[in-house]
């Protein structure tokens, strides 16, 4: 065999059907649970079955590595995977961030009675001044949307209320007890710390990676739990729901799913630190904590998109 | 790596192998065409007169709906991964995909979607029947159950096909034999790595979309409802940056397996490679930015309106650089006819009708008539069916024989081509007329006016389903008890490194990486 | 404006909209029709002359660099050629400026509602066709899902302005003799125009898939002389005038039951079925239900208010108090339900009033 034969294709595995298997479970249960068609039984079934899959597949993995079956071209193909994987992330916020957008610069304006974009739009202000006028009487285009278009047109009666407050920016005098500043300051460093960890280890300096890296799974529980704190008050205090219309809905699905996507970089990074702990990983080899890492730049890379379209262009 | 393929079913379920993979994902599109169509005959078969003499209306929906989504993403998508995973190591010279393990995973995910998304017709309140393009609110406020089966079937769905792309991704850029450039590479290769990218950024796409949906169902959002300062064109607008890209999906493997056919029965290398590449290129940028040409009616302002029907239209040059490029191929060769060139040849011709009729709904002006009718039904199957089916056919009667050592029946193949074209059009030729005349699309009953072309699209349609089923007919009998052939080339004219390998394909090839000139 | 089983291409239709339309539709025709017959004839001559058993040898070129150039920059010409045409008849299509008069468009499932703003007249349109013609248990008459109840009528030689909107899902009210399609968007309006001068009656069909009846909810367009519009439209107001003074009469019980019928027919049998049995977990049963057989109030509230969150849509503004009354008392007297109580029209319009 030539060098360049070595590309490990492994053995039959029986990991690919059970990890279907799981999500088709999964996906089941969460239908059920999402439609009230049934309890949530099914879906946690599912979600231990992919998480003890997923398990297996990664010790596998791992083990397969340790053996030096993985070669060089094989370790490329890793990389290749995971940004392009990354690449899908981003195209999969992209969609929410366009409906942000979408809704910020043109629904609102029709719903508000005046014509999209003015700019460079000769049409009739029509259609959208019969929408201010007939639907939605005394519905203000104004974001965050404290008043929904269905509360403006039928008071109390409306389904979708408005929440009493906003996340927005609240001017340069309150910034200090502003928690969203506070969740960008510990995302961005975080990014430093784990940066950090990758020197170290490109440097042999395995303490200071350890290090490093332990301090970036903190900052990232931290986040998570500001964020958490962030909702309590929220849904508590100021009335912000994911009801509460289109500000709530946007301001709920970006900031969860991107809590969602902390919960699993920071998962992916202690999962480093433990292997890191274990005597895995050296300056030639990390491709585990480097994909970790990298997917902790893209999220935090989304929190600064969040941060300012989200919270600060209120 | 000398070991064979294992004993038994266990083979199949836990391969790694991608001939194996890639067998069983030509399978399962199979099924699932044959599924698909079957509900297209329930659907022709109801239009064949006026009036409701089988199915109830809001069954009639279901049919609709379910045609649309399993052919779009449980036949032809599938159909076109299963020959990536046969044909793109083969051609490139790699032992095998680059994450082997991954990629049966990405196959088993399919069944487990599909078989939940066909369960909901046994539900209560019965299946999605909102269209394959589930605008909302009807998929949302006014959506039967099933509704939350068909997201999550869509979800897991997306995460296969974003796997398989990834891995045929990866296996492009970093499994290609000492010398194999870019450049070098087949155009079938080529046009599923730009497919594959498409898919990469569009699939999560769609996922964002039905997620929003799910939000919207159960969880009290408003992204989709202007009560709560959403609006129901913003799921269109996200829908469609999905779903145009989603049509060159389809298309573009096609394309590269006539780019591989044409010369091959010519005998005569492609004509102008370098500009089949660019034009691929070129088709997938564009194809980003022309989303809402299928929402003209939608009261956009007329800015964006004129803006997409220009994109829209910049379109056709690239495409008809491809036409031009395999018509020339064609020039001078020296012509044989078997099936899968017929196939080939019909999909030029066809295609490019489909590409005239699409060229004429871009023109907003126009499509304020077009839209919603049975023209763009008709604009959509030539594209779609001679486009991609035909093109699928061809690439399986052409490596058929590479795959499994036998020969089909050249006879019965040019029969059933012969009933293919002949039904195809019979089927979709009229549905412009009725389009024209002022038939809307997804109406379970429709007036006396429309009752003759309905009658002979439905004719043809029975047609061209018969002819399906002698190309299955066909297949198994090659696979059974063809001709066998050893010769490495089986087809005098083709070239590449498939071709070099002994006949039938060993369980694995290219152990060691051929080193390209 | 008949339709023979023959038309094989798009009307021309009656008004400059649908005649730009038409004008680029057959000018694109004809450019894929040079087009193609230049590819396909090229082709066809090529697979004639280039076949191997007529013992030719294939040549070996592959690529050059001039006509690759040529057939990609001629076609983009030919696109910008077309794209002035294209461009001017959708400036056509945009111009709903200077309306005389405006007519309020909305989409229900499944019929319209046309209201001419500022006349105070309003009315629903559905499908006239009865079940029977459709599931085939009688001849299917010349205008089988062409005709409604109330059609829309407009005048002629008048520009007249269409704001759509939609009450539930998105339908599409497209006449293509008028040469309008626009989508009715629920909670947010669109709008369209036509001006002909050709009287007539125009019919057209709901084009967006909005749930089972959306094959059912044709729509049909008068075009009247405008004296004989002035005076229909006297008409419908003085009817809705003379409505509002009967309201408080009371209705006997057979009245109620027979107008209640007609009522059910039109706008209830389509989900709740024409034997009140529904849909089983689609749409509810009207026989033996909770609604029909409980408190009257309810029921009528059910009417008004229709059901949030479900396809069960407020009748408020579809169905005059009379007919909520009527069919409310059909409903509880229908199919051996025989409640035995029934509702009057000032009832609704006291339940109405009184929220
Ligand atoms: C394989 C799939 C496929 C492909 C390849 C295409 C190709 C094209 N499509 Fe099509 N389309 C669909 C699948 C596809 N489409 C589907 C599924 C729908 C309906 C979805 C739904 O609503 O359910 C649809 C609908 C659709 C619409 C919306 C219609 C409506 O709902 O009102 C439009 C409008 O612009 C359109 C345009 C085009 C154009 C311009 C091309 C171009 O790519 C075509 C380019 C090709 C040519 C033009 C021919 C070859 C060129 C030459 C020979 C060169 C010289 C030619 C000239 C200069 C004229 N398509
Ligand atoms: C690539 C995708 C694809 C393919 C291959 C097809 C294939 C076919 N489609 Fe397509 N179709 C769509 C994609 C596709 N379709 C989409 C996206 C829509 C829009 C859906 C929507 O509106 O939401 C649509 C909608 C659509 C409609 C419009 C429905 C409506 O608006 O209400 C019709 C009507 O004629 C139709 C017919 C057919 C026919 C006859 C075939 C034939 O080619 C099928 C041939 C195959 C077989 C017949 C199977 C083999 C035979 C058997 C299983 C045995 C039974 C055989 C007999 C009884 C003879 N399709
Ligand atoms: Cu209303 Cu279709
Ligand atoms: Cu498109």
């Amino acid at each position: 065999m030539s060098a360049e034969s070595s590309y490990y294709v492994p053995e039959q595995s029986k990991l690919p059907l059970f990890t279907a298997t799981a999500m088709g479970v999964l996906s089941i249960g969460a239908a059920r649970w999402a439609g009230g068609l049934g309890g949530p039984a099914i879906f946690f079934v599912g979600l231990a079955m992919l998480v003890a899959v997923m398990y297996t597949w990664w010790s596998i993995v791992v083990k397969e590595n340790m053996q030096g079956l993985v070669n060089h071209q094989l370790k490329h193909s890793y990389v290749i995977s995971m940004l392009w994987f990354i690449f899908s992330e981003v195209m999969f916020f992209a969609a929410f961030f366009g409906a942000l957008f979408y809704i910020r610069v043109f629904a609102l304006s029709w719903l508000g009675g005046e014509a999209a974009i003015g700019w460079f739009d000769d049409t009739p202000t029509g259609p959208a001044v019969a929408n201010n006028e007939l639907l939605y009487p005394g519905f203000k285009d104004e974001w965050p949307v404290m008043i929904t278009p269905d509360q403006a047109a039928n008071g109390d009666a409306a389904q979708f209320i408005g929440p009493e407050q906003n996340m927005s920016w609240p001017g340069f005098a309150n910034l200090l007890t502003w928690l969203p500043l506070w969740n960008t300051i510990v995302l961005i460093t975080s990014s430093v710390t784990v940066h950090f960890a990758h020197t170290a280890l490109k440097n042999d300096n395995r303490q200071g990676f350890i290090r490093w890296l332990a301090v970036t799974v903190l900052l990232g529980v931290f986040f998570l739990f500001l964020q958490v704190e962030e909702y309590i008050h929220a849904y508590t205090e100021l009335g912000l729901t994911l009801e509460s219309g289109i500000y709530g809905t946007t301001f709920y699905m970006l900031t969860g799913f991107h809590g969602a996507h902390v919960t699993m970089g920071t998962v992916m990074l202690l999962i480093a630190l433990l292997r890191g702990l274990k005597g895995h990983f050296n300056k030639d080899d990390q491709f585990g904590f480097e994909a970790a890492s990298w997917y902790w730049h893209f999220v935090d890379v989304v929190w600064v998109g969040l941060f300012l379209f989200v919270y600060v262009l209120g | 790596m000398a070991h064979g393929p294992a004993k038994g079913i266990g083979r199949w379920l836990f391969t790694t192998n991608h001939k194996d993979i890639g067998t069983l994902y030509l399978w399962f599109s199979f099924a699932m065409f044959l599924l698909g169509g079957f509900f297209a005959m329930v659907i022709r078969a109801e239009l064949f007169q006026p009036g409701m003499q089988l199915i109830r209306p809001e069954f009639f929906n279901q049919m609709t709906t379910m045609h649309g989504v399993i052919m779009v993403f449980g036949a032809i998508m599938p159909a076109f991964v299963g020959l990536a995973n046969w044909m793109i190591p083969l051609m490139i010279g790699a032992p095998d995909m680059a994450l082997p393990r991954m990629n049966n995973l990405s196959f088993w995910i399919l069944p487990f979607a599909f078989l939940t998304l066909a369960s909901t017709l046994f539900m209560e309140g019965g299946a999605p029947n909102f269209g394959w393009t589930f605008y909302a609110p009807l998929s949302t406020k006014y959506a039967p159950e099933s509704v939350n089966y068909f997201i999550f079937s869509m979800h897991i769905m997306g995460a296969s096909s974003i796997m398989g792309s990834i891995n045929i991704i990866a296996t492009i850029m970093n499994m290609r034999a000492p010398g194999m450039t870019y450049m070098k590479m087949p155009l079938f290769v080529w046009t599923w790595l730009i497919t594959a990218f498409l898919l990469v950024a569009v699939m999560p796409v769609l996922a964002g979309a039905v997620t929003m949906m799910l939000m919207d169902i159960n969880f009290g959002t408003s992204f989709f409802d202007a009560a709560g300062g959403g609006d129901p064109v913003l799921f269109q607008h996200i829908f469609w940056f999905f779903g145009h890209p989603e049509v060159y999906i389809i298309i573009l493997p096609a394309f590269g397996v006539v780019s591989a056919i044409i010369p091959a029965f010519s005998r005569k290398p492609l004509f102008g490679y370098a500009s089949m590449v660019y034009a691929t290129a070129a088709i997938a940028f564009l194809s980003f930015i022309v989303w809402a040409h299928h929402m003209f009616t939608v009261g956009m302002p007329i800015a964006g309106e004129l803006y997409f029907m220009y994109a829209t239209m910049l379109i056709a040059v690239p495409t008809g650089v491809k036409v031009f490029n395999w018509v020339t191929t064609m020039y001078k060769g020296a012509l044989t006819f078997e099936t899968p060139m017929l196939f080939c040849i019909a999909f030029v011709i066809l295609f490019t009708f489909g590409g005239f009729t699409g060229l004429m709904l871009s023109v907003a002006a126009a499509d304020i008539q077009y839209h919603d009718s049975y023209f763009v039904v008709a604009h959509f199957h030539y594209v779609m069916v001679a486009g991609a089916v035909f093109s699928g056919t061809a690439a399986v009667y052409y490596w058929l024989p590479k795959w499994c050592g036998k020969m089909y029946n050249e006879t019965m193949g040019q029969v059933q081509f012969w009933i293919a074209f002949i039904g195809f059009n019979i089927t979709f030729m009229p549905q412009h007329f009725l389009g024209l005349a002022g038939m809307p699309r997804r109406y379970a009953d429709y007036g006396l006016q429309f009752a003759d072309w309905n009658m002979v699209s439905s004719i043809g349609a029975f047609m061209y389903g018969a002819a399906q089923l002698l190309f299955l007919y066909n297949v198994i009998a090659t696979i059974r008890n063809g001709k066998p052939v050893s010769d490495n080339k089986v087809w005098e004219g083709a070239e590449g490194l498939e071709w070099e390998v002994p006949t039938p394909a060993p369980y694995h090839t290219f152990a060691t990486p051929p080193q390209i000139k | 404006a008949e339709v023979s089983t023959r038309q094989l291409n798009m009307p021309q239709g009656v008004t400059e909209v649908s005649q730009a339309a038409y004008d680029i539709h057959m000018l694109m025709m004809w450019v894929c029709v040079v087009i193609g017959a230049a590819v396909f004839g090229f082709m066809i001559y090529v697979m004639f002359a280039h076949r191997k058993s007529r013992g030719v040898k294939p040549a070996n070129f592959h690529e050059h660099v001039g006509v690759e150039l040529a057939w990609t920059i001629v076609p983009a010409l030919i696109l910008i050629v077309i794209a002035f045409p294209a461009t001017n008849a959708l400036l056509k299509v945009y111009d709903a400026s200077e309306a005389e008069m405006d007519i309020k468009i909305t989409g229900y499932q499944w019929k319209w509602q046309y209201e001419y703003l500022g006349e105070d007249v309003r009315f629903m349109s559905s499908l006239r066709t009865s079940q029977d013609e459709i599931y085939g248990r009688e001849e299917k008459g010349e205008h089988y899902l062409r005709e409604v109840d109330n059609p829309l009528v407009i005048p002629a030689d008048t520009k007249v302005r269409f704001l759509l909107t939609g009450n539930d899902v998105i339908h599409s009210w497209w006449v293509p003799d008028l040469g309008v399609k626009k989508d009715a968007l629920p909670g947010i309006f669109t709008e369209a125009w036509a001006k002909t001068s050709e009287v007539g009656v125009y019919v057209g069909e709901c084009a967006e898939l909005c749930g089972k009846d959306h094959a059912f909810m044709p729509i049909v367009v008068e075009v009247k002389p405008k004296e004989e519009f002035n005076a229909w439209l006297a008409e419908q107001k003085a009817a809705a005038a003379e409505y509002a003074s009967t309201i408080g009469k009371a209705w006997s019980m057979d009245e109620l039951m027979e107008r209640g019928e007609q009522v059910y027919l039109t706008n209830c049998a389509g989900c709740h079925g024409v034997d009140g049995l529904g849909i089983p977990g689609v749409f509810p049963p009207m026989v033996g239900s909770e609604v029909t057989m409980g408190p009257i109030e309810k029921h009528i509230d059910v009417l008004v208010n229709g059901v949030q969150g479900t396809a069960m849509q407020a009748f408020a503004a579809q169905l005059s108090e009379v007919d909520i009354a009527a069919v409310v008392t059909y409903e509880r007297n229908a199919w051996g339900n025989d409640v035995g109580d029934m509702a009057q029209p000032i009832d609704v319009l006291n339940h109405k009033n009184g929220q």
